[in-house]
């Protein structure tokens, strides 16, 4: 386990040296930037790295001297309490969505039912059966359970929120919005605990996310991609509350991954056109991300926004470590990258099978039909252009 | 996420299983509909009827005929299927293992996931 902690420990003193050069080259021709957004981005890479150096150092501390962090006072809020009971460990996540959505968030059996396309019977079985669970281990919760819980709530919250963003099956017009209601959830739970910085982080987040979300469909409901999203449309007070967050947050030296996500985001939100993006910075939070997580997901992730900054071939290399690890099997994300890569370096071949690969291994319908678009037009050489 | 269970089954095993075979195929259905019920993870079953009651509608050279009979002359037919949402990959695979039909010999279970659902009365806005 310590290896695995000091394993990441590695990772992210790379980033942390990457950072310091790129301050170090950057900052000195490109001036304070003026912008908030712009701001909050400088004060994200210098956090970030000095953040990770402190909390290293701070662990390396408590190992060597066998202590534990002092014990935080728990919160008196019922709400709060509940939330924590309905993640409780022997539930499965489906489980813990329901009962956090009946119990804390108040909404019916039958709407619960409705937004997750599932007979009511069968949702009232489940919530009955999760109910059951929890009430045998009681709500009194130690110190350390109160903290495993917390990052479980968040998850669950987190899994909510990508549930209605990404409506991954049909009867969209009749779902209740859990985008609103996973906002709304964690607007709460910030609202109890001011003090904890991935709160905020997984608040700003969602916020930044949903953001975007008008103008990631077309009128005809098909995907759009961050690069050809309309910007202006982008809800900018979302954002600036969200950025509001960050700033608040990030000082603390308190990481975690739902900070660096919506780091991430907001370095999207920062730029004017999908040309202007910082992608330098990108794979850098990205980085950072790998070595919280250790998801090959997030590698993935990287390996796009390193294409981006350093062109399509250093990406591919990237995906080529990644692409053969099992828990991205018959998962449709590598070839979906690889197709996009490819396209970029100009290998219309190449790109469209893994277009096409990709378009058939995804469970979305949504994301399927923009994969067998993007095959045909790369096809009909209306693909994107080849750049670098 | 949902997954369609196909039985896919044989009519010749069928008609050659024993009384005994036969009886616990029956009793394992209803049990495993009991436990994915309880579970909360049954969205529907439907059982049916023989390939032989089935007919088939197509174009064929520019007009749509209709031919009586199976689709596919073969030798195994979707007997049946199970609608179930279950958290991972691995328990649908599990639930398949507990239908009776995969310790018969010549049937088996199909899992293929589900990406699009509508009506089952899903979808209906609420009564009140």
């Amino acid at each position: 386990m310590l290896v695995a902690r000091y394993r990441q420990f590695d990772l992210c003193e790379d980033a942390v040296q990457e950072a310091l050069l790129a301050a170090a080259t950057q900052w000195p021709s490109q001036g304070v930037p003026a912008e908030p957004v712009g701001w909050l981005v400088t004060v994200a890479r210098r956090r970030l790295t000095d953040l990770w150096r402190s909390e290293s150092a701070r662990r390396r501390r408590e190992e060597e001297s066998g202590f534990d962090p002092p014990p935080e006072v728990p919160g008196v809020d019922d709400s709060l309490q509940v939330l924590l009971m309905c993640v409780h460990p022997d539930l499965s996540d489906a489980s813990r969505i329901a009962l956090t959505l009946r119990a804390v968030g108040g909404l019916t059996t039958a709407e619960i039912a409705r937004a997750f396309l599932v007979p009511e019977a069968t949702m009232a079985q489940r919530i009955s059966r999760a109910k059951a669970t929890i009430t045998k281990g009681g709500g009194v919760f130690t110190v350390d359970l109160r903290a495993e819980r917390l990052a479980a709530a968040l998850h669950v919250l987190y899994l909510i929120f990508n549930e209605g963003y990404t409506a991954s099956e049909g009867g969209v017009l009749t779902r209740v919005d859990l985008c609103a209601e996973a906002i709304r959830l964690t607007r709460m739970l910030r609202r109890t605990l001011p003090a904890d910085s991935e709160v905020a982080g997984l608040l700003a987040l969602m916020l930044l996310t949903d953001s975007r979300r008008e103008t990631r469909t077309d009128a005809d409901g098909h995907l759009v991609p961050l690069a050809d999203q309309d910007r202006s449309r982008w809800d900018r007070d979302q954002i600036a509350e969200a950025v509001a967050l960050l700033e608040e947050v990030l000082p603390r030296r308190e990481l975690g991954e739902y900070q660096v996500q919506a780091a991430i985001a907001a370095v999207h939100a920062e730029a004017a056109t999908d040309a202007d993006t910082d992608w330098a910075q990108i794979e850098l939070l990205y980085r950072l991300l790998e070595g919280l997580t250790g998801s090959p997901v997030v590698t993935l992730n990287r390996a796009v926004a390193l294409g981006m900054a350093a062109g399509p071939q250093a990406g591919l290399d990237l995906l080529d470590t990644v692409a053969a690890d099992p828990r991205l099997a018959r998962h449709h994300r590598p070839d979906a990258v690889r197709a996009h890569l490819l396209e970029r370096l100009g290998d219309r071949d190449g790109a469209r099978e893994c277009y096409r690969r990709a378009a058939r291994a995804t469970l979305n319908r949504a994301e399927q039909r923009y994969l067998e678009d993007r095959a045909r037009r790369v096809q009909d050489g209306r693909g994107a252009p080849p750049s670098h | 996420m949902k997954y369609l269970l196909i039985m896919q089954i044989d009519p010749t095993v069928l008609e050659n299983l024993t009384a005994e075979q036969s009886k616990a195929i029956e009793a394992g259905h209803g049990a495993f509909i009991d436990t994915i019920t309880k579970s909360g993870e049954l969205i529907g079953t439907q059982a049916l009827a023989d390939p032989s009651r089935s007919a088939v509608v197509a174009s064929r050279g520019g007009t749509t005929v209709v031919t009586d009979g199976p689709f596919v002359e073969a030798k195994e037919y979707m007997g049946g299927f199970y609608v179930v949402d279950t958290e991972t990959e691995e328990r649908v695979r599990e639930l398949a293992a507990m239908i009776p039909d995969t310790a018969i010999e010549g049937l088996a279970v199909e899992i293929r996931p589900v990406v699009f659902t509508m009506g089952f009365g899903l979808t209906e806005p609420e009564a009140s």
